[in-house]
């Protein structure tokens, strides 16, 4: 019995999705080709979508190629993940203005817009699920977020194409796309396969009266995603963490890495989980209001690693410590889960191409000088 | 409020004047006393705050910075000129003499030094506001910190910060730009890579010219990238630094091991 969440659309009427979330309010969204790469933009149209076209990807390079195929999803992914949709990189949170008998602040949360994200990936839909447990968490959830994801349709992709920086597959985060998304589509040649996941995805799917997708396309589309999953170069070896990373604290390996580093902030502000932000005060010059702005900011600024009288991280070093500690580490105390969700960003984004998977098994090797010390302590008995 | 120009473009004192209708707030906030830029009414000092734009290039000019540091209580210098040097600093590296042949058909009547240098190398400076020219939005919060009387801050992270922010495709990564964003101080508002060029350093190193541990910015990793994969040959890169701010300590010396390799 076919599944009744599972249907098949001909890729060439991808349109009728788009009109028929449209119809139901919603602003769609989807990557499209700018400046070298694929950016989110409002779009009303299948043509705006970069057809025919891929990503190639390596260690801090980006670039789009024609393939002359008529693919629509033939690009991964772009510099942006989920999150700007959710936690946007400048908002403010307070107005505050001066009053006769001291002064009133008012809140300036926005206004939930449905907005539909077509063409999200696995890893970024894993991404949006760890921001949604530090942001929505019971107790000090953010009401700012909470307004922005309330809105939020996701219309995921599952990969059937890994790039030379993808490493989903060790992270268990993809390629295929579990849970937390309305709708997902498999590309298979000129078809679609489509799958509900959630009552919101149920509601459009209905809408566009497709038929039940044949068993030959669902088992197609499963080969192909179990192919992108095998074809990954890069991976992460998790099972020894969080605690050897924390043993790796004074290996030599980060100074080596540090000397790269240009503590730029790109890997940061690329990762789909990565929440840290600043907030400034705007006064205007006759001091008569100021608005209390959030923006993006970065574990890898000097400013944020200063607490009253002294800075903690001054160097680099201790930055790229502390960034990468907690991402694969001490995040999985935190939060009980891994900061990493595998889509290669910070690799491609890296201006001097920075490799994370590189890093980590070089970190978790004794180094030479401890491997001494190891052999001079069982030599001696201790 | 009193603003000063040395050697410059007047492109930063330009700035004040495009506050536009802040300016009208600038004036109730501030008496505006020395502007000869704006105004011929000029009165004489001491000053609260004094904004210096340009740099020293003159001996007139060197003594002309003490008289205006004795008359001041706060002196910010506005602009690359002011706080490193300048463009004209590019003439550090070179013989100024023979320019003035080149040049000027009477070159005995240039009185030039054979250096320009910033502010900071000849008086005590409060507060640095660093770009080519200055950004109005900058200076108009620390022109409105001053009147609250709260520390002067501005940020010193990189131009990619704002990129991302902004949501900007890196020029660097995507096309291959020698882009010098990642170790150049924000401000700008990330002007160029949103226009789809390469940053060229006009703000100065991050964190502008603070010393101790963490500064200055990897300018080292990012040169042996733009050599390495961008195919960029050592005269190359050298000209990357030495620009706008190629006088700023961390460029300057970038600048000079780059020199020794061409």
């Amino acid at each position: 019995m076919a599944d009744d969440n599972l249907r098949i659309l001909p890729a060439a009427h991808l349109q009728r999705l788009l009109d028929t979330l449209c119809v139901r309010g919603y602003r769609t969204v989807a990557p499209t080709a700018r400046d070298g790469a694929v950016v989110w933009e409002t779009i009303r149209s299948v043509a705006d979508l970069p057809i025919g076209w891929r990503d190639r990807q390596e260690p801090g390079c980006y670039r789009l190629e024609q393939t002359g195929a008529q693919e629509i999803f033939g690009i991964v992914h772009g510099p942006q993940s989920l999150k700007p949709f959710v936690f946007a990189p400048r908002e403010p949170l307070l107005q505050i203005e001066r009053s006769k008998d001291g002064f009133t602040a008012r809140s300036t949360v926005p206004p939930s817009e449905k907005v539909a994200v077509i063409g999200t990936r696995a890893c970024d839909l894993a991404g949006l699920v760890i921001q949604d447990r530090i942001f929505l968490k019971e107790t000090y959830q953010d009401s700012y977020y909470a307004a922005r994801r309330e809105g939020l349709f996701v219309v995921a992709v599952n990969c059937t194409r890994a790039l030379a920086t993808c490493f989903c597959s060790s992270m268990d985060t993809g390629p295929r796309a579990h849970n937390s998304f309305d709708l997902a589509l498999t590309e298979v040649d000129d078809q679609l396969l489509v799958e509900a996941g959630s009552i919101a995805g149920q509601e459009v799917l209905s809408d566009l009266f497709l038929p039940p997708a044949p068993e030959s396309l669902v088992a197609e589309a499963a080969k192909r995603i179990d192919a992108c999953a095998r074809s990954q170069v890069r991976r992460l070896e998790r099972s020894r963490l969080p605690s050897a990373l924390y043993d790796a604290h004074a290996h030599p390996r980060w100074d080596t890495v540090a000397g790269r580093c240009l503590a730029c902030t790109n890997c940061t502000m690329v990762c789909p989980t990565c929440f840290c932000h600043a907030v400034e005060e705007t006064p205007d010059l006759s001091q008569q209001q100021t608005t209390h702005v959030r923006l993006w900011d970065s574990c890898f600024t000097q400013e944020h690693g200063y607490i009253h009288g002294k800075n903690i991280r001054p160097t680099i070093k201790d930055r790229y410590r502390m960034w990468l500690t907690h991402k694969l580490a001490s995040w999985i105390d935190q939060f009980g889960i891994s900061g990493c969700v595998g889509c290669g960003r910070c690799i491609t984004w890296c201006p001097v191409g920075i490799d994370l998977t590189e890093e980590l098994p070089a970190l978790l090797t004794p180094s030479e000088q401890q491997s001494v010390i190891n052999r001079q302590q069982e030599a001696s008995g201790g | 409020m009193a603003v000063f120009k040395f050697a410059s473009c007047d492109g930063c004192q330009l700035s004040i004047l495009n506050l536009e209708e802040d300016l009208l707030a600038l004036g109730q906030a501030l008496d505006i006393v020395y502007f000869p830029e704006a105004s011929s009414a000029m009165r004489p000092g001491p000053y609260d705050i004094a904004l210096v734009e340009g740099s020293i290039t003159t001996a007139e000019d060197a003594r002309r910075i003490l008289t205006v540091r004795q008359q001041t209580k706060r002196l910010i210098t506005i602009g690359a000129c002011a706080t490193a040097g300048g463009i004209q600093a590019l003439r550090n590296w070179a013989d100024v003499e023979s320019f003035k042949q080149v040049v000027y058909p009477s070159p005995e009547f240039i009185q030039s030094l054979s250096t320009s240098t910033p502010i900071s190398e000849h008086v005590h400076v409060d507060f640095e506001l660093w770009g080519c020219p200055i950004d109005k939005t900058q200076l108009l919060r620390v022109l409105t910190d001053l009147v609250s009387g709260v520390q002067l801050r501005l940020p010193g992270d990189s131009v990619c910060l704002e990129c991302k922010r902004r949501g900007n495709v890196c020029v660097l990564v995507a096309k291959g730009l020698p882009c010098l964003g990642p170790v150049t101080r924000t401000g700008c508002g990330a002007i160029c890579p949103s226009m789809g060029r390469d940053c060229y350093g006009c703000f100065g190193p991050t964190e502008g010219g603070r010393k101790g541990p963490g500064f200055p910015p990897n300018t080292d990793s990012l040169a042996v990238r733009f050599h390495d994969d961008l195919q960029l040959i050592p005269i190359e890169v050298l000209r990357r630094f030495r620009g706008i701010n190629g006088y700023a300590d961390a460029f300057k010396q970038e600048g000079e091991k780059w020199e020794r390799k061409k």
